[in-house]
């Protein structure tokens, strides 16, 4: 493992976060909407057996949705690296595409939990019930996991696609279902047990389950087992985004 | 010892042959040119060299590894100036040298004193932070090149180093590449179009067309292959006399006659010009004008291939953008 290669890319995305305000606002912009928009609009219509109010219950599912769409954006990143040329420079160096995908995934996950954090400071002005409990900086680590498993899909894409367009086309295909069938924005006990079968099947319904359970409480499955699912996705696409990374081509 | 060594490396892309059976070697020190038109499989030979392709067939040597099995002690010994740009144009010019050292794991303290000296050799220091966005294109070339030499690399690889640079700032990068070259035992090895790019910098030059090698040698030696300098003499009066009394002269080659001019085939021509007119007083003919053209290495090019790079280079530009273009879309 080449630590400074972890570093260096970390430090990259970093100082790119920082530069690019815009891109920061233009990202929160979506969860925002949808948070006003459901957690109000449709969150007036809505009863949830738990008894948490639907605003509370949204905000994990919207922090989720915010993780999943930036993470899979940051695979796009190889796609431009592959453009601008910067691709070819960190793959002639003497590190292993493995760190090279680690320290992606921690640049990723970092500017991605920062957003995740400023989502859930605008909930809180907007009416945010949350708990802090012990239980908080375990929703910290849920958002890592998150972050972590869908950056590793969208590397995995970017690395197998070469044009923007197609990854485009790709990533709406993965990302819509991702986050309809998640439990993000309805429970799925309210879904027929043939689609239900598909949430359990997604990863982002335990991240968010997890950070549901964290901030407010009402999680469908024991905290155990969120995490455990978490872990067991973050480990198995991280080692398929290393693969991937290995065969791509500097272009 | 040879740093670099190249064995019948072939490189293929389905049915197509971009490098077909290449060898050479380049010693330690030597500044190498591979010249040729685009498409004629530099860049793709380079790629092998830098681990960036692995060869279809053969093998290479680089720095005393090899470029498949020992991948990580190759890159440890070489820097490549790519032909398209490859900065993060979102950091500052300190910014991808500081990370470029990082990557290459050298400590702190010399980190910051091999990036002082790089800055003050490719003249950067006072746009060292600025965006690299907002650097011109031949600022971003010298900061590449500067990057290429951070870690102190034993070969630097140079692909195309001029290509779309105006021709002021060409001769800059080349001041850049000749300091380098004379100054260390760094080895360099350079691709390029441009004829006189190859004949200004290269100790040694091979001529790359169609995926092979069809000629390697200095560019002097290339040159003198074609029998020397062509100097023509027009002669006002008595161009018979002078002409037999050429043709008696045993360091000319060859003298042929058009019109009232003769052109004498020798070898280093401008030191035969003053034997040329004695001559010609001591058998009282007159002599107008005297032009020497020396055949430069595109004369050598047009004699291997049938064809000026020049030529080449309109059909296989436009193929080539076509290609990509087509791949980006």
């Amino acid at each position: 493992m080449d630590y400074n290669a972890i570093y260096v890319l970390w430090l990259r995305d970093m100082k790119r976060f920082l530069r690019a305000r815009s891109r920061i606002i233009g990202m929160l912009m979506m969860p925002v909407f949808f948070l006003l928009g459901l957690g109000f609009g449709l969150g007036s219509l809505v009863n949830l057996s738990s008894g948490v109010s639907y605003f509370d219950f949204i905000v994990p599912g919207i922090v989720g949705m915010s993780l999943l769409f930036t993470s899979i954006f940051t695979g796009s990143a190889v796609l431009w690296d592959r453009q601008f040329g910067f691709l070819k420079e960190i793959l002639v160096t003497p590190n292993s595409r493995t760190s090279v995908v680690i320290g992606r995934i921690a640049g990723g996950a970092t500017t991605a939990i920062l957003q995740s954090i400023l989502v859930v400071a605008i909930s809180l002005i907007a009416g945010f019930h949350m708990n802090l409990t012990a239980a908080t900086p375990l929703a910290l680590l849920f958002m890592a996991l998150i972050a972590a498993t869908f950056i590793s899909l969208g590397l995995t894409l970017g690395s197998m696609i070469n044009d923007f367009q197609g990854f485009q086309l790709v990533t709406s295909f993965f990302t819509m279902p991702l986050f309809f069938l998640s439990d993000s924005i309805f429970p799925s006990s309210a879904l027929p047990s043939y689609v239900r079968f598909i949430t359990y099947l997604n990863p982002l319904t335990y991240g968010v389950d997890g950070i549901r359970g964290a901030l407010v409480g009402g999680n469908a499955f024991p905290l155990w087992l969120d995490l455990v699912a978490m872990a067991i996705s973050t480990a198995i696409l991280v080692a398929i985004a290393a693969y991937a990374f290995s065969k791509t081509q500097a272009g | 010892m040879s740093i670099i060594a190249i064995e019948k490396i072939v490189k293929k892309y389905g049915n197509f042959t971009a490098v077909d059976g290449i060898s050479f070697e380049v010693k330690e020190g030597e500044t190498f040119g591979l010249l040729g038109p685009n498409g004629a499989g530099k860049t793709t030979t380079i790629k092998m060299l830098t681990t960036l392709l692995p060869p279809s067939h053969g093998s290479a040597r680089v720095a005393g590894f090899d470029v498949v099995k020992e991948q990580n002690d190759v890159r440890k010994n070489i820097g490549i100036v790519f032909q398209d740009p490859s900065l993060d144009e979102d950091l500052t010019g300190l910014e991808n040298l500081q990370f470029h050292a990082i990557l290459y794991k050298i400590p702190k303290e010399k980190r910051d004193r091999k990036i002082a000296e790089v800055l003050k050799l490719v003249e950067l220091e006072d746009k060292a932070d600025t965006l690299v966005r907002n650097y011109s294109g031949g600022m971003k070339r010298r900061l590449e090149i500067g990057r290429g030499l951070i870690h102190e690399p034993r070969v630097l690889f140079l692909d195309e180093p001029t290509v779309g640079l105006d021709p002021q700032t060409r001769r800059h990068i080349w001041d850049y590449i000749k300091k380098l070259a004379t100054a260390g035992n760094i080895t360099l090895i350079l691709t390029t179009h441009y004829i006189e790019e190859a004949d200004y910098l290269c100790d040694r030059v091979a001529f790359v067309d169609h995926g092979r090698i069809v000629a390697l040698d200095t560019p002097q030696a290339l040159k003198d292959k074609l029998g020397g300098d062509v100097i023509s003499v027009n002669v006002k009066k008595g161009l018979e006399v002078l002409y037999k009394a050429l043709k008696a002269t045993r360091w000319i080659k060859s003298v042929s006659r058009h019109d009232d001019f003769l052109e004498l085939n020798v070898m280093e021509g401008e030191k035969r010009i003053p034997g040329i007119i004695t001559m010609a007083n001591k058998h009282g003919a007159e002599i107008g004008a005297i032009s020497l053209h020396k055949p430069s290495l595109e004369d050598v090019f047009l004699q291997y291939t049938g064809k000026t790079i020049r030529e080449e280079e309109g059909n296989w530009k436009d193929s080539f953008r076509a290609m990509r273009m087509s791949r980006n879309r």
